[in-house]
């Protein structure tokens, strides 16, 4: 057990490197990084200084270590736009966006484990046909997409809910439907055919043969057992919704990390977009050990073994 | 995501049965190739059938709503938008787009993904350790925020847009590819080929490659859709195709700003986007379950 963590934890500050390295080689793509990392009206002086910060005389992988030294203290620069120091930007929209996720994580559950478990229930039903056919209408439309229609709809036509902006429960409805829209799907299949599996099960037949209500056996005992894979998948969704919400935070202007980075890319504020894209994958791989480590907790029957 | 769920044993389908006896017994989804047909013919031969240049303005004939909406007119099918530009002409334009991107886009991550897959799987070790590593590390960097990384730095347009997919999407083909070489490579035939002297170049491709190419057709028309999502959001963003091209994240971009006077600009392009991942999705379901019935989880 102990031992599968700690590789897996390995693993994980592996990939952070390697997301690093490879952001460093892309800020080295444009020929002069130094210009990236200023602004445009800045003096000839302090370009020349920030060539020398870099190092960029040095070779590649001393420039590296550099930029990875200064990435560690939390040295991303300074933003051009925002006038405060990149990581700080970055860390300041952290919680926007996690809110955001997680609200997005309870509607996508919401709606696919009722939907799920009644398909499966019954199968080849009104209800099934149903959902599968949303299933795949859902994988069809860009999550972008839906939340203009959304805002078409709730905000444009009926007035019923703000378009953007951030403040009460009521503007994070639309994001969070618009962001949680695509995991549905997959959790709704998911559930379905794990539900399946559980509802053939001895146990299920058992309980039915004894007289348990119909009702008790399908939401106490067939769907805790059918839960176990939609953890995993939620844990995955969530994780991408983490490193996703670029085009929801743009449409309903909700001040999280994704609306920053791309505001910054407008606004070339490279060191803000060097800082936002590192931490965005750092969320991102954080969030996938976690579901990884949590299999064991979940599930007792998985053992990590060496 | 760990390596034994991507282990699969491969196809063991005996080779008389032909493509023919295989089609047979699977109904067709005729609609979705109906659909997906327009689309090619929309992306080929656009010109010739929209009925307008999709980048001529008409200011006199802005906002106008589709034909069967009042003040719509048939000139203008699905009406216009906020320049008076048709907007039935701008989605046949933007079929092209969606089609080149994916297209290209697929074609060189199903390459470099099978090739790395191929190299990872059949020599191992080392190499194996060093290419998973690096799908790995790939796969920790969200797609789009790498697609924002790279487009600050280089300047956005329709290659940018198809390397940065392809940067994304190379490593699904490779660790699936990855996992059917480990048991092909077993096979007598290899070892044979091996013994009778065949180059490595030549069991890649003679002996290995036929082998994979159902997965990787699979594999493809299941990610179109995924690739013209992605290609939208991007464009969308305005990070991918830029003015005056024409794509349909692109329109959407532009009839988000005056969302309150056309519900059509905003609707439409969106619904050919639909239309064109939902026929994407049903072809590719299809596909698999003709050709690679062990994999109807993907």
């Amino acid at each position: 057990m102990w031992g599968f963590i700690g590789r897996r934890i390995a693993h994980s500050i592996i990939s952070i490197i390697g997301a690093s390295i490879l952001i460093f080689v892309v800020s080295r793509l444009s020929g002069d990084p130094a210009a990236l990392l200023l602004p445009a009206d800045a003096p000839q002086s302090a370009l020349i200084a920030m060539r020398k910060t870099l190092g960029l005389d040095l070779p590649m992988w001393r420039q590296y270590l550099m930029f990875a030294g200064r990435a560690i203290t939390g040295d991303f620069g300074q933003s051009y736009s925002w006038q405060m120091p990149a990581l700080m930007l970055v860390l300041e929209r952290v919680p926007a966006t996690l809110q955001l996720a997680l609200s997005a994580l309870l509607f996508s559950v919401l709606i696919s484990v009722p939907l799920g478990i009644l398909s499966a229930v019954h199968r080849g039903g009104w209800i099934d046909t149903f959902g599968k056919s949303f299933a795949m209408l859902g994988q069809a439309m860009p999550g972008f997409w839906v939340g203009l229609l959304l805002i078409l709809l709730f905000s444009v036509r009926l007035n019923w809910l703000p378009a953007f902006g951030s403040g009460g429960a009521s503007h994070l409805i639309l994001p969070a439907i618009a962001l949680g829209w695509y995991p549905v799907a997959a959790q709704m299949r998911v559930v379905r055919s794990a539900m399946l599996d559980v509802l053939e099960s001895d146990y299920i037949r058992m309980g039915r043969s004894i007289g348990a209500p119909e009702r008790t056996l399908i939401w106490k005992y067939a769907f805790r057992n059918a839960a176990i894979p939609l953890v995993t998948v939620l844990g995955v969704y969530f994780a991408s919704m983490l490193g996703g919400a670029f085009v929801i935070e743009v449409i309903f202007a909700w001040p999280g990390l994704g609306r920053t980075v791309v505001d910054a890319v407008f606004a070339r504020d490279f060191p803000v977009v060097q800082a936002g894209v590192l931490f965005t994958s750092i969320l991102f791989v954080v969030a996938n050990l976690l579901v990884d480590l949590s299999y064991g907790l979940i599930d007792p029957r998985i053992r990590h073994h060496d | 995501m760990t390596d034994t769920a991507i282990t699969i044993v491969a196809s063991a389908q005996p080779a008389a049965r032909g493509w023919v006896s295989r089609l047979r017994g699977k109904r067709l989804p005729w609609i979705s190739l109906a659909i997906f047909a327009l689309i090619i013919i929309a992306a080929t031969g656009g010109e010739a059938i929209a009925p307008h240049d999709p980048n001529e303005l008409n200011l006199a004939a802005a906002f106008r709503p589709p034909s069967w909406e009042s003040g719509g007119s048939l000139d203008y099918l699905l009406g216009t938008d906020n320049l008076g530009r048709d907007i039935l002409s701008r989605i046949i334009a933007g079929a092209r787009v969606s089609m080149i991107t994916s297209f290209y886009a697929i074609v060189l991550a199903g390459g470099i993904g099978a090739l790395a897959g191929m190299v990872a799987g059949y020599f191992g070790k080392f190499v194996d350790t060093l290419i998973m590593r690096i799908v790995d590390i790939q796969m920790s960097i969200p797609a789009l925020a790498l697609a924002l990384m790279i487009a600050a730095v280089l300047s956005p347009s329709l290659s940018t847009v198809i390397v940065v997919i392809s940067l994304t999407y190379w490593t699904w083909y490779a660790r699936i590819v990855r996992g059917e070489i480990l048991s092909l490579k077993e096979r007598d035939y290899v070892a044979l080929a091996k013994v009778a002297g065949v180059s490595t170049p030549m069991i890649f491709f003679r002996h290995l490659l036929p082998n994979i190419m159902n997965t990787l057709l699979v594999l493809a028309s299941l990610q179109v859709g995924q690739v013209i999502i992605f290609e939208a959001s991007l464009s969308f963003l305005g990070l991918g195709i830029q003015n005056p091209d024409v794509s349909w994240g692109l329109m959407l971009a532009d009839a988000r700003n005056y969302i309150t006077n056309a519900w059509w600009a905003i609707t439409l392009p969106g619904i050919a986007i639909m239309l064109t991942c939902l026929s994407a999705n049903l072809i590719g379901d299809w596909l698999r379950d003709t050709f690679d019935p062990k994999r109807r989880q993907l």
